[in-house]
């Protein structure tokens, strides 16, 4: 176990503690770093305080993909919405298997999120290196398959 | 402070919006896969823009952090369970309808 990693979840848990408390007296206060601290205790005992349970690494990189997913989101969602409204429903449901080239567990879960998250695609199931993918329509499967998104969660996870 | 609650309506109306095309979108697709798609209209978009229209009214208060904190909590948990929905109908056998290799699409709205 790092100590950076120990302090980190501590200080995560804290600040939680005080958006959620709204009150700053001494006794809350320290009620709220006892807290973090038996938690973090709880957690180690639990063996989740890793690399997967608390990403700290993954923090720099987050906030260069991040914006450009959520940029994502809000473009399918309106392609979907434009399906939706349109009277003939121009939807060709479509099952396709994408390649991830992800190392970690991590990074593979943060892709198949992005693909469920993105409207019009969802990740069905996993095996190996393969995601099967649900998509809308015969275009959003090629946009996964094409792998613009495969290549940004790789260099996001290969950031730390 | 009639710039940001312009804005303000603005979002939050969008976001009213979008929630009714996910729900209308429910109802008009034809099969439980492609529901999910319309579905995730409503918690991407539709939760999104709402959420951004009220912390713009709550500023910078404890209350438009209680917000961040929800909006990164559906955006979090929002994929997991539609995967594992996804995950149980197909392991169930739910077959979803798909469309034909060339031509267009097989199924029809109900």
């Amino acid at each position: 176990m790092s100590p950076y990693r120990s302090i980190s979840v501590i200080a995560t848990l804290f600040l939680f503690w005080v958006v959620m408390s709204g009150f700053f007296t001494p006794f809350l206060l320290t009620m709220g770093v006892v807290s973090a601290v038996a938690i973090l205790w709880f957690a180690h005992r639990m063996d989740v305080v890793d690399h997967e349970g608390h990403p700290i690494h993954l923090g720099r990189s987050a906030f260069s993909y991040w914006p450009w997913l959520i940029g994502e989101i809000a473009r399918s969602a309106l392609d979907v919405s434009r399906i939706i409204v349109d009277p003939a429903l121009p939807i060709s449901p479509t099952m396709v298997r994408v390649k991830t080239s992800q190392k970690t567990q991590v990074g593979q879960v943060t892709y198949a999120n992005s693909i469920t998250l993105t409207p019009g695609t969802i990740s069905v199931a996993i095996a190996g290196d393969e995601i099967l993918v649900h998509a809308l329509t015969r275009e959003g499967a090629q946009g996964v398959a094409d792998g613009d998104m495969d290549r940004r969660v790789t260099a996001f996870e290969g950031l730390s | 402070m009639i710039g940001i609650d312009i804005l303000t309506w603005f979002l939050v109306s969008a976001g009213g919006v979008f929630c009714v095309i996910g729900a209308v979108g429910m109802l008009r697709m034809p099969d439980f896969f492609t529901r999910m798609h319309a579905a995730s209209v409503i918690d991407t978009l539709g939760a999104g823009l709402i959420i951004a229209g009220l912390i713009l009214q709550s500023g910078f208060t404890l209350a438009s952090l209680k917000l961040l904190i929800l909006g990164l909590l559906i955006f979090f948990t929002s994929p997991t369970a539609s995967h594992a929905l996804a995950s149980a109908a197909l392991e169930r056998g739910a077959e979803p309808i798909l469309a034909d290799e060339e031509g267009e699409s097989s199924s029809s709205p109900r």
